[in-house]
């Protein structure tokens, strides 16, 4: 069977407001905390907004001096000279972030089909707070345990990696180099263990509440556990689960001391993802305590204007993406 | 018995806000490289005075940051302020103590202090020119060793470091390319190489990255057991970093003729001199009150005459004598006032 062949139901949204149930005493409460709401969303708005605008001001010497594409397609980083350009962490940040993507996005949507379709009820806990636990380790953590205990393994893995994987014509150039364990490769693992667990937990709970009267009729109808987690939960659930899934993303493209200790902090673009690299969070982790002149601050605090251009980017496609599915499924019902 | 509590923790408070107010504490920061010596100094200091220094090591760059800033009272940079960055932001500096930093290697076979190398050589392996370890370069220093046909994974600083400074200014004074290409500073546009933070970054990476090579103070070799290397100083000598090489590297500069003590170590003559020496400077605020700068004087007046066997004990060299004459006389001369 197909999916479009299953008949959704139209879907109610949960955000909608329950009717009110009439004047009572405490209705001055009630306008006390609708206020209180209306301020503390507009504090968070406000202060966002506030912070873009501080990084903005504080970025003007550079901006003044290199320009925005000068800056953005320049890859000279010399502290020495005074000359700074912003390209080869712009393209580090994406492609360690997108490495975290494809390792992490399917081993969290198989974690969360396994906890809400698979597993027996005594074992969906365990597994369930397992993950979880994984969200409460602190990220440097995750960096020392990337150098310490990964990277040396990783390092006896590189070697297989050069021959079998670097040999294939084209993408090779991808895997080749020094057996070092660290490099983008190694933080973009690093990364997709961080994110797991909020993608997955996202994913679990939505998978959670679909009608059972929907999946039991796929059931019925002679489905596998597969075709219904993809058929079925997966298009009724999209849009949390894309939510859930640039959520992940954009922790990965913000993540400072994991990525700073295994990413080997080379500020050199290589073609080979086992080569050391170096993210925008990395780079200012590294020198913004010592950068005396106001050009360099000033070229560090556009850098995090940047990679607050570029979340939002990544934002903006995801609205678009989910925008784009939603018609398509409307053209094809 | 809750009030008794509540009541104790209010006296406490009370306490310690009494003594912080009642000046004696001197607060200081920059430089990761003088913080052990600083820390061996305030501790028998305040023994002696009850005056305790509150030093952060927060990295040269920070220091500076904070001395112009004036929220310190003193700031300490690996890095000497040129002259007349110095008389444009009102500040004066002196040399604290001598220390050096070295190689450390990660190569099968190879112990510590059996590989030679030398000024040019390093430079070349920092470029990434010389790509292997077995490369004539390097066979042609070490005749007696067996050298692997590895590659040479390069290791830096990633940080901003004083340390970066120093190994980078004796490059430049060996190799005119990378003088022109790469320069000194406490961070550079690295040819080549990873980047680990600290020298606990670089020393962890030197130690899980075989055929790799990194510069680190020479503190932590001895603390971390890291396999160091024999270096050619400038007069063709092969020697160890020591102590003495380092005081040797200082013996050789006139500190007292330079302006504002503006001399760096590194690559100086001398058979023992060990060619990549440091040394820390602090620096004060000339608009700062009488008051702390000359306490700030006394407390490195007393490093300089009672605390030197404390340095040497974690391998910083005493200052020579007629070097510290000559700081009293500079705090004389700028500030109008000296201990």
């Amino acid at each position: 069977m197909s999916g479009s062949d299953v008949v959704l139901p139209k879907i109610q949204p949960l955000s909608e407001k329950p009717k009110s149930a009439g004047i009572s005493w405490h209705l001055s409460a009630d306008f006390l905390f609708h206020k209180t709401a209306v301020f503390a969303a507009f504090l968070v708005a406000g202060a966002l907004f506030a912070t873009v605008i501080a990084i903005a001001y504080d970025s003007r010497t550079s901006i003044h001096v290199f320009g925005i594409w000068g800056f953005l397609k320049s890859s000279d980083w010399n502290p020495v000279t005074q000359t700074f350009g912003a390209f080869p962490f712009i393209i580090s940040t994406l492609i360690s972030s997108a490495i975290a993507m494809v390792l992490g996005v399917p081993v969290s949507f198989g974690v969360a089909v396994f906890i809400a379709e698979i597993a027996p009820a005594w074992i969906k806990k365990p597994v369930a707070t397992a993950i979880e636990l994984l969200a409460a380790i602190p990220s440097i953590v995750y960096g020392l345990w990337g150098l310490v205990v990964f990277a040396p393994v990783f390092a006896k893995i590189e070697p297989w990696i050069n021959d079998k994987l670097g040999a294939i014509p084209g993408i090779g150039l991808l895997f080749q180099g020094p057996p070092m364990g660290i490099g983008m490769l190694t933080a973009g693992i690093v990364l997709a263990i961080m994110i797991l667990p909020y993608m997955s937990s996202i994913m679990r709970d939505v998978f959670l509440i679909v009608p059972s009267s929907l999946r039991e009729s796929a059931y019925a109808m002679g489905a596998t556990t597969w075709e219904v987690a993809w058929n079925i939960i997966l298009p009724y659930t999209r849009s949390a689960v894309v939510g859930g899934i640039f959520l992940g993303l954009g922790r990965a493209l913000g993540e400072t001391m994991a990525v700073t200790f295994v990413i080997g902090n080379s500020n050199v673009l290589s073609a080979s993802l086992l080569m050391p690299g170096a993210t925008i969070p990395s780079v200012l982790a590294n020198e913004f305590a010592e950068a005396t002149t106001k050009l360099y601050v000033s070229s560090l605090i556009y850098l995090g204007l940047i990679l607050i251009a570029v979340t939002l980017a990544v934002r903006f496609c995801a609205v678009l993406l989910i925008r784009r599915l939603g018609r398509k499924e409307g053209a094809a019902a | 018995m809750k009030l008794l509590k509540v009541s104790a923790i209010f006296l406490a408070l009370a306490t310690v806000g009494a003594v912080a107010g009642a000046q004696t504490a001197l607060t200081g920061a920059g430089s990761t490289w003088v913080y052990p010596l600083i820390a061996k100094w305030d501790a028998a200091y305040q023994n002696k005075t009850g005056i305790e220094i509150n030093y952060q090591s927060i990295g040269s760059g920070g220091g500076i940051a904070q001395i112009k800033a004036g929220t310190v009272a003193f700031g300490a940079s690996d890095m000497p302020l040129k002259p007349e960055d110095l008389s444009s932001a009102g500040l004066i500096q002196f040399p604290t103590a001598v220390a050096g930093e070295d190689l450390v290697y990660n190569l099968p076979g190879i112990q510590a202090g059996q590989l030679i190398l030398s000024g040019p050589l390093i430079a070349d392996i920092y470029f990434g020119n010389v790509k292997k370890w077995n490369d004539p370069a390097i066979a042609k220093l070490n005749s007696g060793l067996k050298l692997p046909d590895m590659d040479i994974t390069v290791v830096h600083r990633s940080d901003g470091s004083g340390t970066t400074f120093t190994f980078c200014d004796y490059l430049s004074k060996v190799s005119p390319e990378w003088k022109q290409k790469v320069g000194a500073n406490t961070s550079v546009a690295w040819p080549t190489g990873v980047g680990g933070k600290g020298n606990e970054g670089v020393a962890s990476y030197v130690q899980r990255i075989p055929g790799s090579i990194g510069y680190v103070e020479y503190a932590y070799i001895l603390e971390s057991h890291l396999s160091w290397t024999r270096m050619v100083n400038r007069d063709g000598k092969v020697v160890s970093p020591s102590l003495k090489g380092f005081q040797d590297a200082a013996a050789h500069v006139d500190f007292t003729k330079a302006q504002d003590f503006y001399v760096i170590l590194t690559d100086q003559a001398g058979p023992g001199t060990w060619p990549i020496s440091g040394c820390t400077w602090q620096i004060l605020r000339k608009s700062a009150s009488k008051e702390t700068n000359m306490a700030v004087m006394r407390f490195f007046d007393w490093g300089f005459e009672q605390g030197q066997e404390m340095a040497r004990s974690i391998s910083f060299g005493p200052l020579p004598p007629s070097t510290v004459a000559s700081i009293k006389s500079y705090w004389k001369k700028e500030l109008g006032y000296s201990i």
